[in-house]
């Protein structure tokens, strides 16, 4: 042991003195890969939502005139953002989009919940099995998992087809292309988003918590309640996140599962870029979004720093 | 044997009754037939290697698991069914299991908090409770801003904040480093002098058990090998497990050669060919095979040969310990057999009064060894 120190004491100097170089260059590779394909793209975004609607190619006016001389012209406008608040079909999506993946979150919390704690309370061998389980589903692509709900879904869909059949029901249920479908939908495709963070806080609590606490005389549902509970906040904070900031911007579930009175912000988006083909007006809708999930992301970020503080 | 101590009082009953308890988990027992009657006011300690199932008799007293078979009394009063929410018993977790996201002063009300007490009676009792273990500086500090032996304070607090019938310890000290452990085994002593609660303590440790307790219970694989207090368990050990676990003993194989009465015995052991003259008791026929349990500092180490005809043989220092107040030498006798002695340093000397290598005579008193039969 004693012969051994002075060598690892060298190796660690030399790791140190090459290592410089390549802890940069790992730390770099993940901040190079967000800024070419997250904040590139985001600025050019941002670069249109000020740009007016041409029909040309590209069909939007650039931004900085060049032809003026060395200093470019700035031609912004907010002609884009303008539009956005003149017509209240948008302001009616946004608050849409935030209704549905506020309920969805709070569903995806409800189910999610029990789920991870039982994982996280079933015996060591089974747990991996369990998470597997939540795993499963990604196996198959995502668009044909919410193409199966419309069959389950549909009118003669199998489930309205074995409801008839067991004598419950005489006409089918409306299910499809309402709110319902979206809700099922997306609680769906984003339940293990729920589960997988409430899992990890749960199953790293120490379990002798909840024996002092009954010890000192506090009934199971109260410990649950006073221990349990805030010590599993910031996994509620975190699968919350993860399921309400994808939820907002969601496409495609709306887009299959949704009707007219289901319309989110993303369909719109969808609807401005390559129906209208007004790219302006389409990035301010993208930066509005952006600007509206920000709140939400700090929230999140925060607690993930206090859970990592302790 | 006659049990001596001031714990023995057939008379009184007993406080808690734990008998014959045995817990099962799978095919594995790891608490067997134990019967245990302890006494109110009592700072009594389990001891016993890691495995040996004291844990899980300190968690069927606290009702965190349930006896397979057997009952447990506390004060007249069943609890072998009572869930742990109910009982008047209370636990001390070795890792302490305080509440992280409470402040100190939330974690020791707690328990209180769980009884409808009126919110003034809750402050006043948690204010107590923290001057009791000198935290009132620190009633606003969650725990992770605490040290190790502040951390260990709060836990005790909070474990005595509802007046329990009975305070279980498990392993109390073992997280904290030495100096902090014995400085806190006389604060833990204070402390339970003071309150007057009944303290089951569960350790590993034979210093702590012995330094702490009135009465100690060596345990092992399940099973209760001794009872007594403290000089008892280590001056009249009744097995060799139990001479072997508690503090450090010399044990010489041999049989019983004479025994003329009830108060003198002759063992003669062939493996260092030595023969033991004893004044104890020996419920054994001539020729029972029998080992003499001797401790290292009731053997008397010198260079020159004392003036006793018996007891006594000659041996080869094999290796010296110097511990300063102490020094425990390992003597080779004739015929190979390995003995340890330790002798205090009486003199401020940087010599050696005895070097490695050199001829010494052994020799020890009457009463200075235990016959064991088991």
């Amino acid at each position: 042991m004693a012969s051994s120190t002075p060598e690892t004491g060298k190796a660690a100097g030399q790791s140190r003195r090459f290592g410089i170089p390549g802890r940069y260059l790992v730390i770099s590779a993940p901040y190079v890969w967000l800024l070419l394909f997250f904040l590139a793209p985001f600025a050019i975004v941002f670069n249109i939502s000020f740009s007016s609607a041409i029909i040309a190619q590209p069909p939007y006016t650039a931004l900085f005139d060049w032809s003026t001389g060395l200093i470019p012209q700035i031609r912004g406008t907010l002609s884009g953002y303008g539009f956005l608040l003149s017509d209240e079909l948008y302001a009616v999506a946004y608050l849409n989009s935030i209704k549905i993946a506020l309920v969805s979150t709070m569903l995806c919390l409800m189910i999610g919940y029990p789920m991870a704690y039982g994982i996280a309370r079933a015996p060591a061998a089974r747990r991996n099995t369990l998470l597997m389980l939540v795993i499963l589903p990604f196996w198959t692509s995502f668009l044909i998992r919410v193409y199966a709900w419309i069959g389950i879904l549909k009118n003669n869909g199998v489930l309205n087809n074995a409801l008839i059949s067991l004598g419950l029901i005489d006409e089918p249920l409306p299910m499809m292309h309402n709110a319902f479908s979206v809700y099922v939908g997306i609680v769906y495709s984003y339940l293990p988003f729920m589960i997988l963070p409430l899992y990890a806080n749960l199953a790293k609590m120490d379990e002798s918590l909840l024996e002092a606490a009954a010890d000192l005389g506090c009934r199971p549902w109260k410990a649950f309640l006073f221990i349990t509970l805030p010590l599993s906040f910031p996994g509620i904070i975190a699968g919350s996140m993860l399921v309400f900031i994808p939820a907002v911007g969601e496409f495609v579930i709306p887009a299959l599962l949704g009707g007219p009175d289901t319309l989110m912000i993303g369909k719109v988006l969808w609807n401005e870029f390559f129906h209208n083909r007004d790219w302006p007006v389409a990035s301010a809708v993208a930066i509005a979004m952006l600007v509206l999930l920000v709140a939400p992301i700090v929230i999140f970020q925060h607690y993930q720093a206090r859970e990592d503080d302790n | 044997m006659v049990n001596k101590s001031s714990w023995f009082a057939p008379k009184e009953v007993p406080y808690i009754c734990i008998e014959n308890v045995t817990k099962r988990f799978g095919g594995f027992v790891a608490v067997d037939n134990v019967s245990l009657e302890i006494h109110r006011g009592e700072l009594f300690s389990l001891l016993g290697p890691s495995g040996c199932g004291k844990t899980t008799l300190l968690r069927m007293l606290a009702g965190l698991e349930t006896p397979s078979e057997g009952r447990i009394l506390v004060d007249g009063q069943d609890t072998t069914n009572i869930p742990p929410y109910d009982r008047p018993v209370n636990m001390m977790f070795q890792s302490y299991a305080l509440f992280p996201h409470m402040t100190v002063e939330k974690n020791v009300a707690f328990g209180l908090r769980q009884d409808n007490m009126p919110p003034h009676d809750i402050d006043a009792r948690a204010k107590e409770m923290l001057e009791l273990v000198q935290l009132m500086n620190f009633a606003k500090r969650k725990p992770a801003q605490l040290s190790g032996g502040q951390r260990q304070r709060v836990a005790l607090a909070r474990s005595l904040a509802k007046y329990p019938k009975l305070l279980l310890l498990d392993e109390p000290l073992a997280a904290l480093d030495k100096k902090l452990r014995e400085q806190t085994q006389f604060e833990l002593m204070n402390i339970q002098e003071k309150t007057g609660v009944t303290f089951i303590v569960v350790t590993h440790d034979q210093e702590e058990a012995m330094t702490l307790s009135t009465r100690i219970a060596v345990m092992n694989d399940g099973v209760i090998r001794q009872v007594g207090t403290p000089s008892e368990v280590y001056e009249f050990p009744n097995t060799r497990y139990v001479a072997d676990f508690v503090g450090s003993i010399n044990l010489f194989e041999g049989d019983v050669t004479d025994s003329p009465d009830t108060e003198h015995v002759t063992i003669r052991s062939e493996e260092v060919a030595v023969e033991f003259k004893l004044d104890a008791f020996v419920e054994l026929p001539i020729g029972a095979k029998v080992a003499v349990a001797i401790r290292p500092e009731k053997i008397a180490i010198s260079k020159d040969k004392p003036e006793q005809e018996e007891n006594i043989c000659r041996g080869k220092v094999d290796e010296i310990a110097y511990q300063g107040s102490l020094s425990i030498y390992q003597v080779e006798l004739p015929g190979g057999k390995l003995v340890r002695v330790t002798a205090p340093n009486l003199t401020r000397t940087a010599e050696r009064p005895i070097d490695w290598d050199e001829e010494v005579w052994l020799c020890w008193g009457r009463h200075a060894g235990v016959v064991l039969s088991d």
